[in-house]
């Protein structure tokens, strides 16, 4: 059978036209509001002409900046600790399968299963019961807690299908276990170090509900400041802040993306 | 996978190592995560305090507050559907989203299945961008078209196809579209990476044997896609069913769904034991569902 026709026979008519409509559709509302951020008038709906002042309004906020400085050393912070330790538990759940090997794996995938909102008031709810006065330390305990199964899945999948008899053969060659584990097993992992790093950092700066919740009164983040501002109403600045943060965004995409790709040529 | 040790753990005692490197995770998610619920399982069966929080006395009035209200006078409960119809709406709205998903997504992702390796990688990123996009800020763009005064109403209201502005925002529709708008990224990709495993040789033997087009792709590929089917509807409908945003920000405060609904009890309302009961139906539901799911994926397996 010719190729040729082997993708003919692939081809359902429709498919593509409903695939442009399904891209146009998550594109659409994105690039509206980024358009919109460029609007000259105080009105969120009227084109008045090309303009950057909703930008420099945004950037002369004192708040907005706190804010945007608090939600990036949080997602560092949080993203780094789970790193660290969800590498700890790859190690130990993909090489150590003798016994509570399920166990462990359900515990450290659970934070996944429970609904957001219910792990937002259940920590609110510990927090209190157990008098951790709220704000910056509370958030940062909830984000490395949700962070470590996004951190663990992607180096747990690379660790497993690393050849495992390298780290022997770096034995038999009298590699110290300490410098076998730098020299042969850290390097061999660092996509998957670096994917979970940034899938852990993403999600942590993402959130809104378990934050909100955590939070208390002094705290705050650039998703609960936008929140904030949207209920004063639709403003340009709520448009030129989320374009920045979209544009942030796409550029971690973009990075993860060539990483992996490099990662792949290797 | 050989159960050979890494060589970090062979000079030091097994068992320790092991420990050390995995109770740290462990330890954390035991105790900010697993130690939580159980306390919100206890609240639940308390009553509420005087400014939020509790009081120690049993207590099953929060789980009978769903489904009857408490007469202040003579302390009769009679049935009130309102919280019921709040539960309802959010499976009811969840159901909807993760179907209306499948039908947009399986032709899309078979669609990115089937193009060439160069094709295929540009619209992998187009969809996972969203996907990565701060969800918040996505839920804000699509209000933003939906409002009264957004671009939507104003070019169908300059062009004159409507008189007033389409009630696009602040109700249900708004909501459903919310929800399939948050999470259809979840579906694509799963579904992808199974269409991606396809043997297409099923489908020329198909053919071979005259089945339509039609039959083909309904008989033959969504069969054997089965697993991919359950792993993408899993990741759409359980973010839904507890949606807060989509609800809280489409939905205008006026629609609520559960999420809001238990949100509402630890912020204004000062209701813990019924905010925590709530939370138990909430993650009961969820937990039904991915074991049903995770069965169903399971016996597929064995007759596969």
């Amino acid at each position: 059978m010719s190729t040729a026709r082997l993708r003919d026979l692939r081809v359902f008519p429709g498919f593509g036209l409903l695939s442009v409509g399904c891209v146009v559709f998550l594109y659409a509302p994105i690039v509206v509001l980024a358009i919109y951020s460029f609007n000259d008038g105080r009105s969120v709906t009227r084109w008045a002409g090309f303009s950057l002042r909703w930008y420099q309004t945004v950037f002369a906020n004192q708040n907005i900046q706190t804010a945007a400085m608090n939600s990036v050393v949080i997602a560092v912070i949080a993203a780094s600790v789970a790193t660290v330790f969800a590498l700890g538990a790859a190690i130990a759940t993909v090489n150590g399968k003798k016994g509570g090997g399920e166990g462990a794996y359900v515990v450290l995938t659970f934070p996944l299963m429970v609904p957001e909102i219910v792990t937002a008031v259940a920590s609110l709810v510990f927090f209190v019961a157990v008098g951790i006065s709220l704000g910056f330390a509370t958030i940062l305990i909830a984000h490395i807690v949700f962070c470590i199964p996004f951190a663990y899945l992607p180096i747990k999948a690379r660790l497993e299908s690393m050849d495992a008899t390298l780290p022997s053969a770096a034995a038999d060659l009298y590699a110290s276990p300490a410098k076998g584990f730098l020299r042969i097993t850290l390097p061999l992992l660092v996509p998957g170090l670096v994917s979970g790093w940034l899938l852990a950092f993403i999600i942590s700066l993402d959130d809104f509900i378990i934050t909100a919740l955590v939070a208390g009164p002094g705290a705050t983040t650039l998703p609960l400041h936008i929140y904030g501002m949207l209920r004063l109403g639709m403003t340009p600045e709520v448009n030129a802040i989320s374009t920045l943060m979209l544009a942030a965004s796409t550029v971690l995409v973009l990075i993860s993306g060539l990483l992996g790709q490099a990662g792949r040529k290797h | 996978m050989s159960a050979r040790p890494l060589a970090l753990s062979s000079r030091i005692p097994q068992g320790f190592a092991h420990a050390g490197l995995l109770w740290p995770s462990l330890g954390v998610i035991l105790v900010f995560m697993v130690a939580p619920i159980a306390i919100m399982l206890t609240y639940s069966f308390l009553v509420p305090g005087a400014y939020g929080g509790v009081e120690w006395t049993f207590s099953t009035a929060a789980y009978e507050q769903i489904l009857f209200e408490r007469d202040f006078l003579d302390d009769s409960l009679t049935f009130t559907p309102d919280y019921l119809i709040i539960v309802a709406r959010s499976l009811i709205q969840a159901t909807v989203a993760t179907l209306l998903c499948l039908v947009i997504s399986v032709p899309t992702a078979y669609y990115i299945a089937t193009r060439s390796d160069r094709v295929k990688n540009i619209w992998l990123f187009l969809i996972t961008i969203p996907y990565w996009v701060n969800l918040l800020i996505r839920t804000i763009a699509l209000l933003f078209v939906l409002r009264d005064d957004g671009p939507i109403n104003s070019a169908l209201l300059d062009v004159g196809v409507i008189g007033q502005p389409l009630a696009l925002s602040y109700n249900g529709f708004a909501i459903s579209l919310g929800l399939i708008y948050s999470f259809l990224p979840f579906m694509v990709l799963p579904l992808y990476s199974a269409f991606e495993r396809f043997d297409f040789r099923l489908l020329e033997a198909a053919y071979d044997l005259y089945a339509s087009r039609r039959v083909a792709f309904f008989r033959i590929v969504l069969p054997v896609m089965r697993p991919g089917l359950i792993a993408g509807s899993l990741l759409v409908f359980i973010p839904s069913v507890g949606s807060y945003l989509a609800p809280d920000i489409l939905g205008g405060g006026k629609t609520l769904m559960i999420g809001n609904l238990i949100g509402t009890q630890f912020q204004a309302a000062r209701n813990w034991p019924f905010g925590a009961a709530l939370s138990m139906i909430l993650l009961t539901i969820t937990l039904i569902v991915l074991l049903w799911l995770a069965r169903r994926a399971a016996q597929q397996q064995r007759s596969n």
